[in-house]
């Protein structure tokens, strides 16, 4: 599935990155803590993290992850959209919370790695 | 940069104390770098992994330092340098989930204790040297060949 097709089914927002939604999406990582973000997700994943601050862009820059979805509609710092729209890193959000968010997206098919 | 007839490089990076802003940025020159040189994807993300959470140490819990990245055709190396506060018992500092981080760090989703142990894992070599009151540096060797 590409990013695209999950702000359809999902009704998210897009918050940083329009022009890069047709990326493939290869699994979902579910996580706040960032150094187990690094060592467990993987390229081409979506990130579901209740971070907002700017180090969230440079953990999926480093991973080249397909996009970060933001729950239950949280606030993301000024900084943060700054720098992910310079980095083309995509930034969702939704009303919804992580857990039924990763419901949803394992109903559509996508599995953790 | 340097550029020689062996493709040798060498970077360096000053690192400071607190600046949450702007760290990552080191990583991901680093990474950049080791991209235009057509090095292979999963090493790439192995030496990305491991110099942000070098970057990110030094970051957290030193008083500011550098992370220096140097290439030659047979090796990649990381080091870390800083200028203290020096760590006291390495043993607990390797340990997964063990963590001195002060809380105004744990909120941001750092402290989970996995720094040193991600940096082991993703490198061929690891390498901590750290005296109490001067400082720290670690090493890291991802061979190419």
């Amino acid at each position: 599935m590409i990013v695209e097709q999950i702000v359809k089914e999902l009704s998210l927002k897009v918050l940083t990155g329009r022009d890069h939604l047709k990326r493939e999406i290869s699994s979902v990582y579910c996580g706040d803590l960032l150094s187990r973000v690094m060592a467990k997700s993987s390229k081409s994943s979506l990130w579901i993290t209740i971070q907002t601050h700017v180090n969230i862009v440079a953990v999926a820059t480093l991973l080249e992850m397909a996009c970060i979805m933001i729950p239950e509609d949280i606030a993301v710092d000024e900084k943060t959209l700054a720098k992910a729209e310079e980095e083309h890193v995509v930034i969702l959000s939704s009303p919804l919370s992580a857990y039924t968010l990763s419901g949803r997206l394992y109903s559509f098919g996508i599995f953790s790695e | 940069m340097e550029t020689t007839d062996n493709v040798t490089m060498c970077q360096y990076y000053s690192i400071e104390a607190g600046n949450f802003t702007l760290a990552g940025e080191a990583a991901g020159q680093i990474k950049n770098n080791l991209k235009q040189l057509g090095i292979d994807a999963a090493l790439v993300k192995k030496v990305a992994i491991a110099s942000y959470e070098a970057e990110m140490n030094l970051v957290i819990h030193s008083n500011g330092g550098r992370l220096i990245f140097k290439i030659n055709p047979k090796v990649i190396t990381i080091i870390a340098q800083d200028d203290g506060p020096g760590i006291k018992d390495i043993e607990l500092a390797m340990k997964e989930g063990y963590s001195t981080a002060p809380d105004t760090a744990r909120e941001l989703g750092f402290g989970a204790g996995m720094g040193l142990p991600n940096m082991k894992r993703c490198a061929d070599r690891f390498v901590i040297r750290s005296e109490e009151g001067k400082g720290t540096e670690v090493e890291l060797s991802f061979n190419l060949s």
